[in-house]
């Protein structure tokens, strides 16, 4: 999976060909129902737009009855089982599972910010390429910038703030 | 280590003596007189009692209000606040409200899931998860400003806490999930209960191991258990508890008139140990129902009272033979 994401790290040509199908409602639509149908299938993806998984050991957080994106509740069971689906592993379970065979553990502290609710549906993909989702997740403790919400950042640059 | 500034717990915390919180659950009436009754109880045992917030999604009385009470009657309140109920509008009005009316600690978690509750159809929010509101509530008071930016004038002053897990999987994750709270700006943690002290004391040493102890205060949670039905329905009902072969075992070997005793005597024990384990700030009891039973809980593990007329009480008691401090070495 993480050798997977090289093919999606951006570059000038995935930021042009991002910005011209944002251009293109039809070919915007059309690609993200092509990401959900990808994502769906491999991750359960739900479509939040600002994508966590190569932080989190690609067990996506939103699958979590809580969305929780900073790590497991206190309900997990003894045997790692959902406390709200006990027939299901707990997602940061596994989360935590593949992140440390892969030698990235560390990954998990990372702090993940509030996500922008505006975003459900929307691609992102695109928001990656397009260099919008830079600020998901900190190492520091976020409180050197002025404020935490990855929205204002946006609107303050006018579009992609890398 | 925790800033100096107003509160009970602030400076139980900041002194280094073993600190004791509480819980009182709010009734599920408008009932004053419930959250001055349990005040009345706990008051020279407790440097704290957490007020819950609709405890396992059961609606109560707002932990805000029973904060309120609580500072009426005289103890000093933890103002617990779910991410479940509300979203990040609401999460940090309610946190603005408790700076104006002086509740001195707040304390943030996402809660249990609605599922579990008296309102099971109800919506989950979670808006925001635990790491993210305990993060927002210390950009208010530190920073004075929203998740959005806008300034809050004056700043809230109250104390930070969150809660962790030590027995829930990933084991190996919870020193380091604990680590994220503090970084986001936890001052003080409150664990589940504590009856397994061979996995709790691995997941202190990795705390030391981090040094999060000299930045947040640790306080285990600890909780008699008064029945094998109690003990049974903590197993099966509520969510993150794990109760070990060996205590199920113990309080399954005794006659059931005296499984109260026995869960009382090792509660006793396990504050004990817990005192002697590094890196423990404090205990956190959880008696629902049952806060009657705190005061002689902590009087035999050997915890004074909070207030030096109690202790002067209890010292009196006690050379008088009527206290109960020693009873449990001879029980055994």
């Amino acid at each position: 999976m993480y050798r997977l994401h090289h093919l999606l790290t951006p570059s000038l040509l995935k930021r042009w060909f991002a910005s011209f199908i944002e251009r293109h409602k039809g070919l915007y639509k059309l690609f993200t129902a092509v990401e959900k149908q990808v994502k769906g299938s491999a991750f359960g993806c739900r479509m939040c737009g600002q994508c966590a998984l190569p932080a989190t050991g690609y067990a996506c957080p939103m699958t979590c009855p809580k969305q929780l994106r900073n790590g497991p509740c206190g309900g997990v069971s003894a045997t790692g089982a959902c406390e709200v689906y006990p027939d299901e592993q707990c997602v940061w379970v596994t989360a935590y599972e593949r992140a440390e065979q892969e030698g990235r553990a560390s990954d998990l502290t990372l702090l993940q910010r509030p996500i922008d609710h505006r975003e459900w549906g929307k691609s992102s993909w695109v928001n990656y390429w397009q260099g919008r989702d830079g600020d998901l997740w900190t190492s520091d403790d976020g409180l050197t910038r002025t404020h935490l919400v990855l929205t204002d950042v946006r609107r303050l640059t006018g579009g992609g703030h890398k | 280590m925790i800033p100096p500034g107003d509160g009970r717990l602030r400076a139980a915390l900041r002194s280094g003596r073993f600190v004791v919180t509480a819980e009182i659950g709010p009734p599920r009436g408008a009932d004053a007189g419930a959250i001055a009754a349990k005040a009345e109880l706990l008051r020279d045992w407790v440097d704290a009692a957490n007020i819950t917030d609709n405890q396992g999604a059961h609606t109560r009385l707002a932990s805000w209000a029973g904060s309120v009470l609580a500072l009426r009657n005289g103890i000093e309140p933890v103002m617990q606040l779910t991410t479940r109920d509300r979203n990040r509008i609401a999460l940090q009005s309610d946190l603005i409200s408790a700076g104006a009316v002086d509740i001195p600690n707040v304390l943030m978690l996402s809660g249990d899931h609605p599922t579990f509750g008296d309102h099971p159809d109800a919506m989950p929010v979670f808006d925001l998860d635990s790491v993210q509101l305990i993060w927002a509530a210390r950009l208010m008071r530190d920073q004075g400003r929203l998740l959005s930016g806008k300034p809050v004038k004056p700043a809230p002053q109250w104390l930070i806490g969150a809660v962790e897990n030590p027995f829930a999987p990933p084991l190996r994750f919870r020193a380091a999930r604990m680590g994220k709270k503090v970084a986001a700006g936890a001052e003080f943690i409150q664990t589940q209960f504590v009856f397994e002290l061979g996995i709790f004391t691995r997941w202190m040493g990795e705390v030391t191991d981090l040094g999060l102890e000299q930045r947040c205060g640790v306080l285990a949670g600890v909780g008699p258990i008064r029945t094998v039905r109690a003990m049974e329905f903590m197993q099966s009902k509520v969510p993150g508890i794990h109760i070990p072969d060996d205590v199920v075992r113990r309080l399954r070997s005794v006659p059931s008139d005296q499984v109260a005793a026995q869960g009382m005597t090792l509660c006793v024990e396990t504050i004990r140990r817990l005192r002697e384990t590094p890196g423990v700030a404090g205990v956190h009891v959880m008696a629902f129902g049952q806060e009657q039973l705190i005061p002689e809980l902590l009087e035999r593990a050997g915890i004074p009272p909070r207030t030096a007329a109690a202790h002067a009480a209890s010292a009196e008691a006690r050379t008088a033979g009527t206290g109960r401090v020693g009873e449990d070495d001879d029980a055994r």
